[in-house]
């Protein structure tokens, strides 16, 4: 028997079900598609990055990106521990007139040949002693590409708030990708980088026979505080659990859209099996295997969910590549700067999300297949039996228990700092809320019973006696309701937090730095009296960031310096501070340090500043949306005090009432060479922040408009059906003297209040997602709060457009059910 | 003479240095910053010992001859170089490249049939390379050549080999050239500083395999320095030093033509306890009696000599054909540096190191 026509071309004569199930499978597997390939992508330009740089010694020893006292070096060399060391400084270097920064490594190229060869410089023929030479830098080959320059070519890069030209002497060929990295000797980079007397690493190989373990722990101790050892693995790993929360969190929400396709696959499938009973018991009837009509209806599925795969697959690979050259390696979110990451082919991810998509069908597809093969072919060749359909299913009872333990999960700690608590109550309030909707259903069909008019009574009974109609319905239109929901109130929260915080940390009226690079970019004590002799600037406050190392193994703390009032008003702060500090100066703790290291208000810690444990006391928490590793602030004095350093980044300038603007940033530019400061307004920079945040969340606005396509789709494939099964009933409404008009205006209602029903479960389900997404999951992956912000007006447009899109839905698809003429119809059934 | 020696290693020490433009080309710090090799110069010991780090290079260079318990043969060679770069002179940099030290150790062993060899190089500073003055005192890292009055100390540990060793002199320096000013080509604005230290009596111990053993034996030291440049002509040269069973010590060196005729040639010859005796360019010749073609580099070799010393002729034969030195991966120089017997009339007269350079590519210059 050649039964491929018969159910697989099932699929063609319902072409629109068909056709949206399908698409909801491509767009959840082309969204988890692209997201991976993007990160891969990203992270293997990173890794290798890192991999030249942390390259093949046993150890590393780092330090806050100051650097640390180069002494150090002859300390570690002299050790038995270690057979050799190389010294190494590096610099982030602003080109002149570029946006782009460079990677220079400051390296001594004698040691670095026993420690770390595939760094060494590769000089062009005809120059001796060019890896010592003060103005020779070595480009790797892309990164020469990149900047269009050859060995021999001339490049400007900024020192401070001078320029100064470097000699292109040749490339890095044990580094060849790299698009960033330079190499300069390490005396020169000391030299002319106002890095005199600092390190920022040292690369160790170890003597023979000498365990790394035993090595890290006897060096350690010989090293001051904030200085650590190392393993090259562990810099691999920051880097990648840095993105590892964002990546995690986009793959979720495509893993989402993933589930609502092969939902509509499920809900497709239902109510064409349920039209083609009849069929199948005839099937039945003439020999075909109970198991063959359950694999043939399974194979239907999977046809749906392959396709959609594929497509899916090779649309993610599209957006990813075109997300790469419009975003960059983060989706926007920036956390690989400088890098132009190029699309990798990974078959095992591909086979992988097609694979995804294939589930999907399947799974959606078997239960329906199952109630289909379960049926008598004797009782199913019988008509009047259409009604029963699959779902709804769920007690009332499991529901609350489902919505309870996602209330629980919500306080699951981060694992490997992902909020895998807070997923699981997203995943336990979504079954929650699905289970609940029959209940639900019923509700809101007894409190619109009450209705006058006939087609509204029919429809409010129809909800009443026949829920399982309506959860196959509005389960699509729950599950996306509630992800475009939460999404919704959780960017909104977040845009708004931002905002605000934005206001509270930019209170100047404009802001003066150096360079783009923060590394190299500085204002020395000279030029900072110059622009505080300015005149019409009546207070300049000037900040010193640096980069602290507490623990080895997590990434370096932001350090910031700056002049800040003993109650820190100024400051976002968040809860109470503890002001009284036993004499300690105070230090001001981003919500990262408080998840990561655990620190309180009003404990004693100590932070490494110029190699010596500083006591502060914790005097408060603020809010930090810019740095999720962590940031301490402290006050400008106390830092000079403790370091010694007279220089800082950056300067937050007030202007003297009746100064202009214009003139005084004019004056300010010319205290130093031309194009070597900065001028930028608050209004500036709040514009290129809140910019940077919609670009990061561009993706998840376009989740959103997926789910609702998806909800939608789900509507109008269930009508569609649910309606050609109806033709009966409504053939007898036009017998008892029912309009054709008030027929259309019945299914209109039915499809607004199964949407309804999804809507409104949706919009309960979604805030309460919001809420954990707010509360669990931001706080987890990123370690900061927001003010919760609801969008109710736009919640509520979008809410009555899809019941009316709805209702829509369900009228268009009763059309073609109710142009056959009355008599036909009920005839059938005789 | 072997400034060609330093050459070698100055350009081992940094990768990729194939070019090997080397002395020529004009630098930042330029040549008239280099202190100048002047006729007439005296030299006095032990400040002479020392290093001059005014001059460009300068090298402390000993071969020899050592005996294992059982009697069998190894010879050893350590090289320090100091090489003032005349880069970043006013650089406030610890880091500053001003002065680089090399070093190269090597054991021929016969059992082995060829060399052990090892390289270090180091900017000076931190405590990880430096020199001393006044006296002869050189290290890197674990590397180190040191002297207290007559005696000299050499310690080097290499991954496959290490040695440290005493060696004491008897008798006065040897001077080279009029009173140490060594003249390298017809052009006498080529020439070095040269004096050597012959007949040291040597002793210590040898680790081979990651076993130590006793030696004893005799050894040579040159210690030369300059500032100049090698004569553009030069395609490579022989040297030979030579402790005499006597008590006698004779040096001798040539420069070679592309087409391999002699550009300048010189020798000294001293008796046991006699006068040092300067010959002329005439007096000396080089004339090879056999050659060996390396595996690895198919280079081809004269490994077998007859040299004419005024009146004298020595037959010179190697401990093993293959001592060549083949640090192309990071240099690109290969040069043959080994231990040679030394006859005259059918007998043993002597034992001496032998080193050619410039039988490939041209070597230099």
């Amino acid at each position: 028997m050649r039964l491929a026509p018969v159910f697989l071309g099932s699929l063609a004569r319902r072409r629109v079900a068909t056709l949206f199930s399908c698409v909801a499978i491509v767009l959840g597997v082309a969204l988890g598609m692209a997201v991976q390939a993007v990160h891969e992508a990203a992270l293997a330009e990173f890794g290798r990055g890192l991999q030249t740089v942390a390259g093949e010694a046993d150890l590393s020893v780092v330090g806050p990106r100051g650097g640390f006292d180069e002494n150090l070096y002859a300390l570690l060399a002299a050790r038995p521990e270690v057979a050799a060391a190389s010294p190494m400084v590096e610099v982030e270097v602003k080109l002149a007139g570029h946006e782009e920064t460079l990677q220079l490594l400051g390296i001594d190229v004698f040691t670095l040949a026993r420690v770390r060869p595939a760094l060494l410089p590769g000089t062009s023929a005809a120059e001796r002693f060019a890896a010592l030479s003060e103005d020779a830098i070595f480009l790797a080959a892309a990164a020469q590409t990149a900047l269009g320059v050859e060995p021999g070519a001339t490049l400007r890069v900024q020192s401070g708030t001078r320029s100064l030209n470097l000699r292109v002497a040749g490339d890095l060929p044990g580094a060849r990708d790299n698009r960033r990295l330079a190499v300069m000797d390490i005396a020169a980079v000391q030299a002319r980088f106002a890095r005199l007397g600092r390190l920022t690493r040292i690369d160790l190989r170890l003597a023979e026979g000498v365990a790394p373990a035993a090595a890290r722990t006897a060096l350690q101790a010989v090293l001051p505080v904030g200085v650590l050892i190392e393993t090259p693995q562990a810099a691999a790993n920051e880097a990648a659990n840095l993105s590892r929360a964002y990546r995690v969190n986009l793959t979720l929400l495509a893993a989402m859209a993933l589930l609502t396709g092969g939902f509509l696959v499920f809900s497709a499938q239902a109510l064409s099996v349920v039209r083609r009973r009849t069929e199948f018991a005839f099937l039945r009837a003439i020999g075909l295997a109970r198991r063959s009509l359950f694999a043939w209806l399974l194979a239907e599925g999977a046809l749906v969910g392959l396709l959609g795969g594929v497509l899916g697959a090779a649309l993610g690979l599209g957006l990813a590549w075109g997300a790469l050259a419009l975003l960059g390696g983060d989706l926007g979110a920036g956390y690989f700067s400088g890098l132009q990451p190029s699309l990798q082919f990974q078959p095992a991810a591909i086979a992988s999300y097609v694979a995804l998509g294939l589930l999907a069908g399947v799974a959606g597809a078997w239960l329906p297949a199952r109630e289909a093969a379960s049926v008598a072919p004797a009782q199913a060749l019988k008509a009047g039996d259409e009604a029963r359909l699959p779902g709804g299913g769920g007690s009332a009872g499991q529901a609350i228990v489902l919505l309870l333990a996602s209330l629980a999960a919500c306080w699951i700690p981060p694992l490997h700092g992902l909020p895998v608590g807070g997923y699981l109550a997203i995943a336990l309030l979504l079954a929650g809320s699905v289970l609940l909707l029959p209940a639900m259903a019923t509700l809101l069909g007894c409190l619109l019973r009450a209705r006058r008019s006939v087609p509204g009574r029919l429809a409010a009974a129809r909800l009443i006696a026949a829920p399982g109609h309506a959860v196959v319905a509005a389960a699509g239109v729950l599950v996306s309701v509630a992800l475009a929901a939460a999404m919704a109130i959780m960017v909104t929260s977040f845009r708004e937090s931002v905002d605000q915080w934005l206001d509270q940390i930019l209170p100047a009226d404009f802001y003066l730095r150096a360079g783009r690079a923060n590394t190299s970019g500085h204002l020395d004590a000279a030029l900072q009296a110059r622009i505080g002799a300015v005149s019409g600037v009546a207070s300049s406050r000037f900040t010193r960031h640096d980069s602290l190392r507490l623990a080895a193994g997590k990434a370096p703390v932001a350090l910031i310096a700056r002049p800040v009032s003993a109650d820190g008003r100024e400051l976002p702060l968040v809860g109470k501070a503890q002001l009284a500090g036993g004499g300690n100066p105070a230090v001001w703790i981003s919500e990262a340090m408080r998840d990561l290291y655990g620190w309180q208000p009003g404990q004693q810690v100590a932070l490494p500043l110029a190699g010596r444990a500083e006591r502060f006391h914790v005097a408060g928490i603020w809010r930090d949306y810019a740095r999720q590793t962590g940031a301490v602030l402290i006050d400008l004095a106390d830092y000079r005090r403790m370091t010694g350093d007279p220089l800082v980044n950056d300067a937050a300038i007030d202007l003297a009432p009746g100064a202009s603007a214009a003139s005084v940033a004019a004056a300010l530019i010319a205290t130093a060479d031309p194009g070597s400061l900065e001028i930028a307004y608050p209004g500036e920079i709040r514009a290129l922040s809140l910019g940077i945040f919609d670009r990061t969340f561009a993706v998840t606005y376009l989740l959103e408009a997926v789910a609702i396509v998806i909800g939608l789709a789900g509507v109008a494939a269930s009508f569609a059906a649910l309606a050609a099964a109806r033709r009966g009933e409504f053939g007898m409404l036009r017998h008892l003297g029912l309009t054709r008009r008030q027929i259309g205006w019945m299914l209109a209602q039915e499809g607004a209040l199964a949407a309804g029903v999804g809507v409104l479960g949706g919009l309960l389900a979604g805030a309460a997602i919001g809420l954990v997404l707010v509360e669990v999951v931001n706080r987890q992956s990123f370690h900061w709060s927001m003010d919760l912000h609801i969008p109710w007006l736009s919640l509520a447009i979008f809410a009555a457009a899809l019941l009316a899109l709805a209702a829509l839905a369900a009228v268009a698809a009763g059309r073609q059910a109710m142009r056959q003429e009355a008599v036909l119809a009920v005839r059938e059934d005789w | 003479m072997s400034r060609r020696r330093a050459l070698l290693l100055a350009l081992a020490s940094l990768p990729a240095w194939r070019a090997m433009a080397v002395w020529a080309g004009p630098q930042r710090g330029a040549a008239e910053d280099f202190a100048a090799v002047v006729p007439g110069y005296k030299l006095v010991f032990p400040r002479d010992h020392g290093a001059h780090p005014d001059f460009r290079i300068e090298w402390w260079y000993a071969t020899g001859w050592l005996s294992l318990a059982d009697g069998r043969p190894l010879g050893f060679q350590s090289t320090f170089f100091r090489l003032r770069t005349g880069l970043a002179e006013d650089n406030p940099s610890a880091f500053a490249p001003r002065q680089l030290v090399l070093a190269h150790a090597a054991i021929a062993d016969p059992q082995w049939g060829r060399l052990h060899h090892d390289q270090r190089a180091a900017r000076t500073g931190f405590g990880r390379a430096g020199f001393a003055t006044g006296q002869t005192g050189l290290w890197i890292g674990d590397w180190r050549f040191a002297q207290h009055g007559e005696h000299y100390r050499i310690e080097a540990k290499a991954a496959d080999f290490a040695y440290a060793l005493d060696l004491v002199a008897a008798a006065p320096p040897l001077l080279h050239g009029r009173s140490g000013y060594s003249v390298k080509a017809p052009d006498p604005r080529h020439a070095s500083y040269y004096y050597s230290r012959p007949q040291l009596a040597a002793s210590g111990t040898v680790t081979l395999a990651g076993r130590p053993h006793p030696v004893t034996g005799r050894a040579w030291l040159d210690h030369e320095w300059s500032s100049q440049l090698l004569p553009e002509a030069a395609q490579g040269w022989d040297w030979l030093g030579v402790n005499l069973d006597d008590g006698g010590a004779l040096m001798a060196f040539r420069l070679r033509h592309r087409d391999g005729s002699p550009l300048w040639s010189a020798a000294t010859f001293r008796p046991a306890g006699g006068q040092a005796q300067v010959l002329a360019p005439a007096d000396v010749a080089f004339e090879p009696l056999r050659h060996w073609r390396s595996g690895r580099t198919g280079i081809v070799y004269p490994v077998e000599w007859r040299v004419r010393i005024g009146r004298r002729i020595l037959l010179l034969r190697p401990l093993i054909d293959d001592q060549e030195l083949d640090s192309r991966a990071s240099t690109g120089a290969v040069y043959w540096e080994g231990a040679v017997r030394v006859a005259e009339d059918g007998r043993n007269v002597g034992y001496g190191y032998l080193e050619m350079t410039g039988y490939g590519e041209k070597i230099s210059i």
